[in-house]
């Protein structure tokens, strides 16, 4: 495939990734912090703006580590283990330079970056990109797509939670279970979408 | 510990893992690599196995390696611990059921950063010897299969007219409109946050009563 093509799939990758395939609201990947972190917008944009750049750069580097060192060597397996030590590292690292490099965005994003080693949807974005097969340039769309994808949800969902502070919501259904619900009709209007990509 | 009081305790961790501190209406953690394959009862059961095999044998293993694993690095020690047995889990799956292995795709694999089995791990595993720890990490994982088992077999029936592939009466006929949203994404959160908001409000109850 050329890469004109390539740039082509990768842009309409990302854009089914960011509305009709949300990575959140269609695969429920991602769902801890969801309902745990998003009682705030402040806390959501932070942890988002994480999801974004920690998503994108490790899709990319589990692509190549699993292009080049596993398929070789015949240990498709073997990648659970080698995409979650990855993960951890990279988010480590960053951690660390970003502590060293730019102390603003550290206090911003800081508390964040550790939480997100646990999220299922950086794991969940490197897998899919196995099973789909995607291309190294896809791939960099498909990991900006879900990770935009993700961002948009739990910032409407933050959004949202902080009108309903003030609501008078029945006890059993306070909290997680409201945030369900909302879940639900978000993923609803989510689904709205799926015309804008017709024919694909 | 004599016999009597072992007994109390095994029941303790049941009744704790099944109701009172099940993870998912007291917790709601979790739910992530599950819930994505609860439109199938099929699927669900060989998920909820799957979870089962994973959460009883890692915490296990835990708690086994407690005196040998240095403090600081116990995260990933138990995270490469989980891993394994997911792998075990994926291999087996793949040899002798690969349609179902296609099914689920990548959830499987994310069982791996299913906060339960860590939680679970760290939380218990890590300082109980291995029998406990074991029952406790099974009866963890069959309180939270339950909770999906439900909400699988009402979107299978709503949503298909039909249970783990058979046809159900009543729904599988023309009379009953399926409710196709039930097999699809929104139909899970819906489902789930009503059965959160059902066992909530039992147990907001009766933390009242004695009041």
């Amino acid at each position: 495939m050329n890469v004109g093509a390539e740039i082509q799939q990768a842009f309409v990758v990302c854009i089914s990734a960011v509305f009709t395939q949300n990575i959140l609201l269609a695969y429920f990947l991602g769902l801890c912090p969801f309902i745990g972190v998003s009682r705030e917008i402040k806390t959501a944009f932070g942890l988002g703006l994480a999801v974004i750049f920690v998503l994108t750069a490790t899709v990319m580097l589990n692509w190549l580590a699993y292009r080049y060192v596993l398929e070789p060597l015949g240990l498709e397996f073997f990648r659970f283990i080698l995409f979650i030590i990855i993960i951890a590292a990279f988010v480590q690292f960053t951690e660390m330079a970003i502590e060293r490099f730019s102390p603003f965005l550290y206090q911003k994003l800081g508390v964040f970056l550790p939480l997100i080693t646990v999220n299922c949807a950086i794991l969940g974005a490197s897998l899919f990109m196995v099973i789909r097969n995607y291309s190294f340039i896809v791939t960099i769309g498909w990991g900006l797509g879900s990770g935009t994808g993700w961002f948009l949800a739990i910032m409407a969902m933050a959004g949202i939670r902080q009108r309903l502070a003030h609501e008078r919501i029945p006890r059993g259904l306070q909290g997680p279970g409201i945030t369900l619900i909302i879940a639900g009709l978000m993923a609803l209007a989510f689904i709205g979408f799926t015309g804008v990509l017709q024919g694909r | 510990m004599s016999p009597m009081q072992t007994e109390s305790t095994q029941r303790k961790i049941i009744m704790e893992g099944l109701w009172r501190n099940n993870p998912i209406f007291k917790q709601v953690l979790g739910i992530c690599s599950t819930l994505a394959v609860t439109n199938l009862v099929m699927n669900t059961i060989v998920m909820c196995a799957a979870l089962v095999f994973t959460l009883a044998l890692s915490s296990m293993t835990v708690s086994i390696l407690r005196g040998y694993t240095p403090r600081n690095i116990r995260m990933m020690v138990e995270t490469l611990i989980i891993a394994f047995y997911v792998i075990i889990v994926d291999v087996l799956l793949k040899a002798y059921w690969p349609q179902m292995s296609t099914n689920l795709g990548p959830y499987v694999g994310l069982i791996i950063t299913n906060c339960i089995v860590m939680g679970r791990c760290e939380a218990y595993g890590n300082s109980n010897p291995p029998g406990v720890a074991f029952l406790d990490g099974a009866f963890n994982a069959l309180g939270y299969s339950f909770v999906l088992l439900i909400i699988a077999t009402f979107r299978e029936i709503l949503g298909m007219g039909t249970f783990a592939g058979l046809a159900v009466p009543y729904f599988s006929s023309p009379a009953w409109d399926k409710w196709i949203i039930m097999v699809m994404p929104p139909g899970a959160f819906f489902m789930l946050g009503i059965v959160v908001w059902i066992f909530r409000s039992i147990q907001v109850e009766k933390e009242d009563k004695p009041k």
